[in-house]
């Protein structure tokens, strides 16, 4: 049901009384750029012209009949099989496109109108080939709300946003609806942060509008710092005015007349997006020196963010702003109280502001309808590691996390991305802060308190699927070592205990822990999550506490057999000479850098434990896979 | 003749520094972007500039520094010219960036420590999710990202660059003995 309402709007005219012109739309997202996104569309530009269609850039109202319109969107979030072209009111995503396929397409396509199979999607599990959206079925389990104009609408198109019903729900804000009525329809939502603390979003609205003061602020978050996430950038860079949207509802509902868009800095096109939103937005009137006519003044700022993870914390977001380093200061007061220049102030994240529009147009209780009663709504996720589907995916709050991992992710694969037959290991859910998710936990709903109980958290919502060569201790290692960074170094605790954590790990991955290794771990761990101030610190430990507690086996090996079961420790490996298989044929002996292997021809090689650098290239150089253990 | 050169050069560039700051209104709250300014004009945050920029804004040069040490994205060093950042987020980690990283360095001669290849054409590093988990592993060279990437394939796209490099050093000189060129 909720997929083919997004797919209506796929397949939708362009807009109330407009006659429906035939559209292609090329994603635009990060992915399909970097894959040549731009090349495609301009050997489209090209072909459709020579073609004899008339290429339509811009929206235009009235649509002659060989006009088509040629439009960028934001991430489709199929990213995978990108550069991705969807062609509507045909239905049709073609993808993997290369220039060279576009001449075929447009003969086919859109002058005969027929589909070019070979550049349709085809499910690898049963082999069928997928037209488009509704029978994909990457697509197909979604319910996509706060990306579903992502791929479809021309991100740098004010007018096309507000064709779609875009700043209605801005309008109503500020014309017929109090500050007070706004925070009790956003309360009664039940929307929480969905940047990962899971804050209901109404009530900080709320504590913020009922102070009294001549100046208050609005921040938009989208310091998605977490490695492996990017929704909000998909977001930011796909349909940057509903966050825009957001912001001036929020800044309404509490008073506020100046708010902040805090984008990471390593999103180039987010930032250059949301400036251009901003000033598209200034042009006509609905943002600036009198919001729809009120009087009311109303301005937006985009400010790029530095570099530190800790930034996405609310006061350390604030000091950052006020051009200092960004340390977190203690809570209360809280920012909604004093918060940037001692004002109060509301920060909220890219995703949740982009709900809010649907939420006043259509009700509390609209949203309330998906999801759990807890947690409403649907959450986005960046569905990445070891996965064939790797991409953007919306679900509602309480999907089973088995059917993002291994159903909508198009199951598991190796090294190389080919399928891995039962190679689930884990999955890793909401970044440095969250936890290691097994088998025993695909069944749970996706929801903030049901992952809370099991050590984890939604995070901002990567999930990070690890297949069976993942060596568990490195990833605790590798997230330790990302906190360690990051800390900023204020709490003792933070600072001192993810180092000594990080040496820790080391010593289990080196083969120097020993029995009370895992203990020490163990209570350290618990100690940072207490002794530090801020969500860095008091989650740092979480990934190490999680992996202990349900891959503790993996942990153990590494001590007491002083083994890795995925051979990825290298200090662990010991490599040896199967004597059976080996044929004395020398080729290991000639690749050995350090002359570590010796024997007689014809007769079975040795290595020498003492001179192995365990670098592999014995094994790499035998052709009997005799050499064993690296 | 060297001593007048060098002066012509930082009159030059705290002129453009100034500009940077009237733009900015001269508020110690514009600190970031101000730096994010100049870095963009420098490649790099020059230790004369942070001073002077401490004095323009009344502020110690502790706290400028202090900033400008701080943020991951601020550079106190010069850097080659070509940036090649390689993605060690966790989707391009459990993907193997490492080997990657590793490859590069083997290639270029640098190393965690020594970040710039010594003929200062490079210089390599690793950054924390680039939001482009879809392609990972990725690899960004300035600002062209490349997903998907292997040892064997960094390193011959390492390659192609320096051969560039080098075809463009000999056209440039070539340009030069033609006198197309104008040599300072």
């Amino acid at each position: 049901m909720s997929t083919n309402e997004g797919s209506v709007v796929m397949n939708d005219s362009p807009g109330a009384g407009q006659t429906a012109m035939r559209r292609v739309i090329l994603c635009a997202g990060t992915g399909c750029m970097a894959n040549g996104a731009m090349k495609v569309f301009e050997r489209f530009r090209k072909e459709m012209d020579q073609a004899g269609l008339n290429v339509v850039l811009e929206l235009r109202p009235e649509a002659g009949d060989r006009d088509v319109r040629l439009s960028k969107s934001g991430c489709q979030g199929f990213c995978q099989m990108g550069p991705l072209v969807s062609i509507v009111p045909d239905g049709i995503l073609y993808t993997k496109v290369r220039a060279e396929d576009v001449p075929e397409i447009v003969e086919r396509t859109l002058v005969s109108g027929e589909a070019v199979e070979r550049l349709l999607y085809k499910d690898p599990a049963t082999r069928r080939i997928c037209r488009g959206l509704e029978d994909n079925p990457f697509y197909a389990r979604q319910d996509r709300r706060v990306l579903r104009e992502c791929g479809f609408l021309d991100p740098e198109d004010i007018r096309e946003f507000m064709l779609h019903g875009g700043y209605s729900a801005a309008k109503k804000a500020f014309l017929e609806m109090s500050p007070e009525n706004i925070c009790k329809q956003i309360s009664e939502s039940g929307l929480r942060g969905r940047g990962g603390g899971g804050f209901p979003t109404g009530r900080k609205w709320e504590a913020a509008r009922i102070q009294k003061a001549a100046k208050k602020y609005v921040i938009c978050n989208g310091d998605e710092g977490d490695p492996g996430a990017f929704m909000n950038r998909s977001v930011m860079e796909g349909n940057p005015h509903s966050v825009i949207e957001g912001l001036m509802i929020a800044a309404r509902a509490i008073g506020a007349d100046q708010t902040f868009v805090y984008v990471r800095a390593e999103y180039p096109l987010a930032v250059e997006r949301m400036n251009r939103a901003v000033a598209d937005a200034e042009r006509e009137g609905i943002l600036g020196k009198n919001v729809f006519g009120t009087g009311l003044t109303l301005k937006c700022n985009v400010l790029e963010g530095a570099g530190a993870f800790v930034c996405g914390e609310e006061t350390a977001m604030i000091a950052s702003i006020e051009g200092r380093r960004g340390m977190p200061t203690p809570k209360p007061p809280f920012p909604a109280q004093s918060g940037l220049w001692g004002k109060p102030t509301i920060i909220n994240n890219v995703e949740t502001l982009a709900h809010v529009p649907r939420i006043i147009n259509e009700g509390a209780a609209a949203f309330r309808s998906i999801g759990t009663p807890e947690s409403p709504g649907t959450k986005t996720f960046a569905l990445t590691g070891h996965v064939a589907n790797t991409g953007l995916v919306e679900v509602p709050f309480g999907t089973k996390l088995r059917e993002l991992v291994l159903e909508i992710s198009g199951g598991i694969t190796d090294d190389n991305g080919k399928p891995m037959k039962n190679g689930f290991k884990a999955v890793q859910i909401g970044g440095p802060s969250g936890g290691c998710l097994t088998e025993e936990h695909l069944d749970l709903p996706l929801a903030y308190d049901s992952l809370r109980k099991v050590g984890a958290m939604v995070g901002s919502g990567g999930l990070v699927v690890l297949n069976q060569r993942t060596c568990m201790v490195s990833m605790a290692r590798f997230f330790m070592e990302f906190t360690q960074r990051e800390s900023c170094g204020k709490c003792v605790l933070c600072r001192e205990g993810t180092k000594q954590l990080l040496a820790l790990l080391d010593d289990v991955i080196e083969g120097r822990a020993d029995a009370g290794t895992l203990d020490l771990l163990e209570k350290l761990g618990r100690a940072v999550q207490v002794g530090s101030l801020c969500g860095l610190g008091k989650t740092a430990p979480n990934p190490v506490l999680s992996t202990l507690r349900y891959f503790r086996k993996e942990y153990e090996e590494h001590i007491f057999e002083k083994r890795c079961r995925t051979g990825r420790c290298k200090a662990l490996l010991k490599p040896e000479i199967n004597a059976e298989r080996c044929k004395g044929c020398g080729l290991c002996i000639k690749s050995c850098p350090t002359g570590a292997i010796s024997g007689e021809k014809k007769k079975p090689h040795h290595i020498d434990p003492e001179l192995c650098i365990k670098c592999g290239a014995c094994a790499t150089a035998c052709k009997l896979q005799a050499v064993e253990g690296v | 003749m060297a001593t007048a050169h060098l002066t012509v050069d930082r009159a030059e560039k705290f002129r453009i520094v100034c500009g940077i700051l009237d733009r900015h209104g001269y508020r110690p709250s514009g600190l970031i972007p101000i730096l994010q300014a100049i870095q963009r004009e420098y490649q790099y945050l020059p230790e004369e500039v942070l001073t002077f920029v401490a004095t323009s804004l009344d502020l110690p040069p502790a706290r400028v520094f202090g900033v400008a040490t701080f943020y991951a994205h601020f550079a106190l060093e010069q850097k080659g010219k070509h940036v090649i950042r390689i993605c060690d987020g966790t989707a391009c980690h459990v993907k193997q960036s490492l080997p990657i990283l590793n490859a590069i360095h083997g290639e270029l001669g640098t190393s965690e420590k020594q970040k710039t290849s010594i003929d200062a054409l490079f210089t390599v590093e690793t950054v924390a999710c680039l939001g482009a988990c879809g392609l990972a592993p990725v690899v960004v060279v300035d600002e062209q990202v490349y997903g998907g990437m292997t040892p064997e394939r960094a390193v011959a796209l390492v390659n192609e660059i320096k051969m560039q490099e080098i075809a463009g050093d000999a056209q440039a000189a070539a340009a030069a003995v033609n006198g197309e060129l104008h040599v300072h």
